[in-house]
């Protein structure tokens, strides 16, 4: 039984090129960083983990997750939690309404209000739950995007540059927080990066696609 | 859009030699002979009515048409307003092609001259039936060859009139005391006075009537033109009308590089001091306009000597209408004193009756008697006599060579 | 929304659109060889093409249609660019902005009886001289129905230019045009020379098929053309409606050939238009990487603002004009203003104008729901399954908006008769979709192919499908363009005459209908009437679109400008 998240003689190719080749195992609670220069494959292989590869692309070899193949799940179905660059919080809910969208609908009522208190009671924004995201500062928006993804119960964390638009006061700060608590939920983590920086405060194994 | 229907109205004069013929179409139902079917099977139905819109006092008499026809025979008249007659054409050449030879959406059509004539060719109106109504009693076709034959065409009972009107000149006695009374004297005036009087463009239909009023008053041998163009000698006939456009054109507004479209716009461009004189295919245009505040109470009507031409208007029911025994019962409502009176009012159309005094009761004439003289409308001596109007060939050619010359050189 | 239906999306839609052109065309193709049993034309011949060739004023009407057409496209675009390029991100590009809505909500006819009120030598420009130099009458000079028409091509020019402007601002937030114009202007760049090289060439491919429009709508159009155009003789499209109106009923087949020319004139005139853009973009090759850095700056966008203002306050002022029509007495030249006021004008017609609105209403909100659910399908399929027409299918999508509507309504009209679909309101709503829905892709399109399509993978992420992901975060966050989108396509509906009248059987009245029947009498106080009256059905649903999301996202910043 493998558990974590395991690249078995993974190739992509795009309209026929061959653009990246993997094959390696993340395990839970394990930090992998992947680096390369842009153009090498980076956002391509967390889209192939994601299920969002655009039509041109072909993938063979299999992508499991805790032992189950999810190369052919539908993207929602996978319980990949993602964060990019930006933080994406949906304009258009107040912080509440954000993290509620992550959490899974078995919760109702005053239980799920008290889950999503309870989370931002655990990022340090309490009461913030009626607030606008966008007004919010950029450290306090990375932790709710951090942590609507983590209500939603992903069983791998991928990270897209998540820290290269903090400031570097902030960037520590939130860098920690997030592999804290990948660790503490014994999540697989992939990270793609250009930052040194970053992947020695991962401190796992390094890939170098290009 | 703004246009109005092609409204041509038939000369009052004309010889009887265009008497009617023996109808042809059978009729396979709702035969008003048997008036009382007619009724009985009226009731309840509902009459699509396509008449221009474009006139509030016609569209006042219409709603008022469908009061009483609901009152006194359970038939709902729907006025479904144009910006033009063809489009009810069009619309029935539609159902035609496509098959739809019963059930149709039109009852009966506000309908004149070139429309008529060419629904009536091809085969597009039912009947006859208009002679079999009541009230065409009341009607003296004998004396008014005007009911019975439309621009010259037999109406062989496929239309039904209902109103009568003239060729009538207006102007504002403000500006303009003494307006000129012939078209020569017409030209001589617009060469004092640059830029201050148009005409529809022909092929517009009141365009194409000045041209026909013109034509009459200027050709040497006014006979030629009861007959058939291509009999005639057309050259010598237009000669003389051809040179007076000639002269007229670079005096007229805009140098004659820009018409008014259509009676409309020539109220608009009185109305805004542009010209000085105006005219319209009805003898009440002027009290109309007053009346709607588009011109001032200084406006006047006026003919010009020697008569003007005039015809009479019709509803027709396309062959395959849907409701053919409700229009009937409207055509024939139209007929009625009651209406042709109010129709008669200068406060509600003004157009003259179709209906014949000696046919009516005392009465009924009294209701004519009664009918008040609109402010800029001429009394019936005042109009004068009625032109007759030449063969229709004269009018197509007159307008493709009036297009020639004039319409399509900047 | 059904979404098992995305994938079937798009070809359920070109359908829809297809059917009825092909089935209009085809209605005209015959007629126009010779071919209509019921006016007894049974034998195909090329009579109708000699007797349109016969006509001595075919020349003019088709280069007067290919010359008006053009310059009004290429006066509206030039206008569009030279704001943005000046101005966009400004106080008075927002002013501007905010005056989009009502300039586009006022029918293309009321806006030229507004602008043909305003620029006569009669009218209300020529009143304020008049009244100081003592002129009782007015010049008799040629403004309207000039010969080169002139004047069809400022009053078609003040109309395309606001819905260029708002295809433009469609289409540039996905550009991110600050940072490129920061960048430009870093380096030196004037700003209007900064937005023409860096920011032009990039947008110019996203308002392409809206230029189109306009241009195909420019060459073809009839009701303008009636106002403001020439007469003597007049553009072909107007030639061609007389000719099918015209009692001689022969003449519908000298009409169809015509309309055919029509349309190969439209071709012609997209075909010059695209030669151009090659031309254009070989020509400035060079000039885009030469290193200019721009002069004139400050006149070009002197200039932009100033005809951009122009432009917007001829049909404002026009609008004013027809209101102060509307309550109009006695009002003769050269007055400033009516002799009396009186309400009798809209006593008279409003009640009338008022009992349609409902049906209006219904009409434009089916027909553009209709269109827009459609619209939103074929999209999504595009977001789901990588579903993106083909350029070549995406041109069929315009179809309705390059064929001109003369040559294809009259067999439709018998095509809706051959069905029994016809006097239906079920019909004309159909007829309605035909020509909502190309104005509903052009105005969605952009916007939604422009949303960071990560905002969907993290949706995706966080466990939801692609139902609720539509649901709970694309649509909410394009609820502002998806309600532009639905204003436009309600105010096509509420302005379509032709289609309604011709599939309507004149038993589906409308706002529009009615308002053209009424004004066909040429009073300029019922003609205000009803030009307001349209206007405003038609600025409702833009008052809806701009008013919904103002309430909804009040308390999200984000969301303001979306």
């Amino acid at each position: 039984m493998d558990k974590g998240l395991v690249f078995d003689h993974l190739r992509i190719a795009h309209h026929g090129a061959a653009l990246l080749a993997l094959d390696a195992t993340v395990a839970p609670g394990e930090v992998l960083t992947v680096m390369g220069p842009s153009g090498s494959g980076k956002s391509t292989l967390l889209a192939a983990i994601i299920g969002t590869l655009a039509p041109g692309f072909t993938l063979s070899g299999r992508i499991t997750l805790d032992g189950t193949e999810i190369t052919r799940l539908p993207p929602e179905q996978r319980r990949t939690g993602i964060l990019f660059q930006d933080e994406l919080l949906f304009p258009h809910l107040s912080v509440g309404g954000n993290l509620g969208f992550g959490l899974p609908p078995r919760l109702r009522g005053r239980a799920r209000r008290e889950k999503i208190d309870a989370a931002l009671r655990d990022i340090g924004l309490e009461g913030f739950a009626k607030r606008d995201p966008a007004t919010l500062s950029g450290g306090q928006k990375a932790r709710v995007a951090l942590m609507r993804m983590l209500l939603a119960e992903p069983r791998a964390l991928l990270l897209d540059e998540p820290f290269s638009k903090l400031d570097a006061a902030r960037r520590g700060q939130i860098r920690a927080l997030v592999f804290e608590r990948a660790r503490a939920q014994g999540l697989p983590v992939l990270l793609v990066t250009h930052d040194p920086e970053d992947a020695a405060a991962a401190g796992g194994r390094v890939i170098t696609l290009g | 859009m703004i246009r109005r229907p092609m409204r041509n109205w038939l000369p009052l004069g004309l010889a009887a030699t265009l008497a009617v013929t023996t109808p042809t179409l059978a009729l396979a139902e709702a035969d008003p002979a048997d008036w009382d079917a007619v009724v009985a099977e009226a009731e309840g139905q509902t009459v699509y009515w396509n008449a221009w819109g474009g006139a509030e006092n016609v569209n006042a008499f219409i709603d008022w048409i469908g009061a009483l026809a609901q009152d006194e025979y359970g038939v709902t008249l729907e006025h479904v307003k144009l910006s033009d007659t063809a489009e009810a054409v069009s619309r029935v050449l539609a159902e035609k092609s496509a098959g739809k030879d019963d059930g149709g959406a039109i009852d009966l059509i506000w309908i004149n001259g070139e429309n008529f004539a060419a629904m009536k060719r091809q085969g597009l109106l039912y009947g006859p039936w208009s002679e079999a109504l009541p009230n065409w009693q009341l009607t003296d076709p004998e004396a008014n060859a005007a009911l019975t034959a439309d621009f010259t065409v037999p109406t062989e009972g496929l239309e039904s009139p209902w109103g009568m009107a003239q060729l009538v000149f207006y102007h504002d006695t403000a500006r303009l005391p003494e307006p000129p009374r012939s078209m020569a004297a017409l030209a001589d005036w617009a060469a004092q006075n640059p830029g201050r009087f148009t005409y529809p463009q022909p092929p517009d239909f009141l365009g194409s009537t000045f041209l026909k009023q013109a034509l009459i008053e200027l050709t040497p041998d006014t006979g030629a033109l009861s007959q058939p163009v291509d009999e005639a000698d057309y050259e010598a006939a237009t000669a003389p009308l051809w040179d007076w456009l000639d002269a007229l054109t670079p005096n007229l507004w805009r140098q004659g590089k820009a018409y008014p479209q259509n009676a409309q716009r020539m109220i608009q461009l009185m109305a805004d001091s542009e010209i000085d004189i105006g005219f319209e295919f009805n003898p009440n245009a002027a009290s109309n306009a007053i009346a709607n505040f588009q011109l001032p109470d200084t406006v006047r009507s006026f003919v010009l000597e020697g008569g003007s031409l005039g015809n009479a208007s019709f509803v027709a029911i396309p062959y395959n209408a849907n409701a053919k025994a409700g229009a009937m019962v409207i055509a024939n409502l139209l007929l009625s004193p009651q209406a042709q009176a109010r129709m008669a009012s200068p406060d509600e159309l003004g157009f003259g009756t179709v209906l014949a005094m000696d046919e009516l009761s005392d009465a009924e004439v009294r209701l004519f008697d009664e009918i008040p003289v609109g402010i800029a409308t001429l009394t019936p001596e005042e109009l004068g006599p009625t032109l007759p109007e030449p063969h229709p060939s004269w009018m197509e050619k007159l307008e493709e060579d009036w297009t020639a010359r004039y319409g399509v050189a900047p | 929304m059904a979404f098992s239906l995305t994938r079937a999306a798009p070809a359920l839609t070109l359908l829809a659109l297809l059917g009825p052109v092909a089935a209009g065309l085809a209605g005209t193709l015959a007629p126009a060889f010779g071919l209509m049993p019921a006016l007894g034309g049974t034998e195909a011949s090329l009579d109708p093409f000699r007797a349109l060739l016969g006509w001595p004023g075919l020349p003019r009407a088709a280069t007067l249609s290919l010359f008006t057409g053009l310059a009004a496209t290429l006066v509206s675009l030039a206008l569009t660019v030279l704001i943005c390029a000046g101005w966009q991100g400004t106080r008075a590009f927002a002013a501007l902005e905010r005056a989009l809505s009502p300039l586009l909500s006022v029918p293309h006819a009321a806006a030229a009886f507004g602008l043909a009120f305003l620029i006569a030598p009669s009218g209300w420009i020529a009143r304020l001289i008049a009244l100081p130099l003592g002129w009782e009458r007015p010049p008799d000079v040629l403004i309207l129905q000039d010969p080169w028409g002139l004047s069809l091509i400022a009053g078609l020019v003040v109309k395309e230019m606001p819905f260029l402007l708002l295809m433009t601002l469609a289409a540039l937030p996905a550009l991110r045009p600050a940072q490129s114009l920061a960048t430009a202007q870093a380096l030196g760049y004037g700003r209007v020379t900064a937005w023409f090289k860096v920011i032009l060439p990039r947008l110019y491919p996203q308002v392409r098929l809206p230029v189109y429009a306009v241009l195909a709508f420019s060459v073809s159009v009839v009701d303008v053309a009636m106002i403001l155009g020439p007469g003597t003789p007049p553009p072909l499209a107007v030639q061609v409606l007389k000719w099918m109106n015209d009692p001689d009923l022969a003449m519908r087949f000298r009409a169809a050939a015509g309309a055919l020319l029509l349309l190969a004139l439209t071709l012609a005139a997209l075909l010059l238009w695209r030669g151009g853009e090659i031309a254009l973009a070989r020509l400035s090759a060079r000039w885009l990487v030469a290193g200019g850095r721009g002069h004139a700056e400050r006149m070009l966008r002197g200039l932009g603002l100033g005809l951009g203002a122009l432009s917007a306050a001829l049909v404002l002022l026009g609008l004013v004009g027809l209101a102060a029509w509307s309550f109009a007495g006695l009002w003769r030249f050269p007055e400033l203003l009516p002799q009396g006021w009186t309400l009798r004008s809209w006593m008279r017609h409003g009640p009338e104008l008022l009992a349609l609105f409902g049906q209006t209403l219904l009409i434009a909100a089916t027909s553009s729901g209709i269109a827009m659910i459609l619209t939103t399908a074929c999209l999504e399929a595009e977001q789901r399954h990588g579903l993106r027409p083909g350029t070549r299918a995406l041109w069929l999508l315009y179809l309705p908006l390059l064929v001109p509507q003369i040559a294809f309504l009259p067999g439709l009209q018998v095509a809706g008769l051959l069905t029994g679909l016809d006097g239906t309101l079920a019909a004309v709503i159909a007829v309605h979709v035909v020509f909502v829905l190309p104005y509903a892709f052009l105005s969605l399109s952009d916007p939604y192919r422009a949303l960071d399509p990560r905002y969907a993978a993290v949706a995706h992420a966080l466990g939801r499908g692609p139902s609720a992901t539509f649901w709970r975060v694309r649509l909410p966050m394009l609820l502002r363009p998806w309600l532009t989108a639905a204003a436009v396509s309600a105010a096509v509906s509420v302005g379509q005459y032709l289609p309604t009248l011709l599939i309507g059987g004149g038993r589906v009245p409308t706002l529009t209908t009615e308002a053209l029947a009424l004004a066909s009498g040429g009073d300029r106080r019922v003609i205000g009437v009803t030009a307001l009256a349209q206007t405003s059905a038609a600025f409702l649903s833009f008052a809806l679109a701009l008013l919904i999301p103002a309430l909804a996202w009040r308390n999200r910043r984000g969301m303001r400008h979306g």
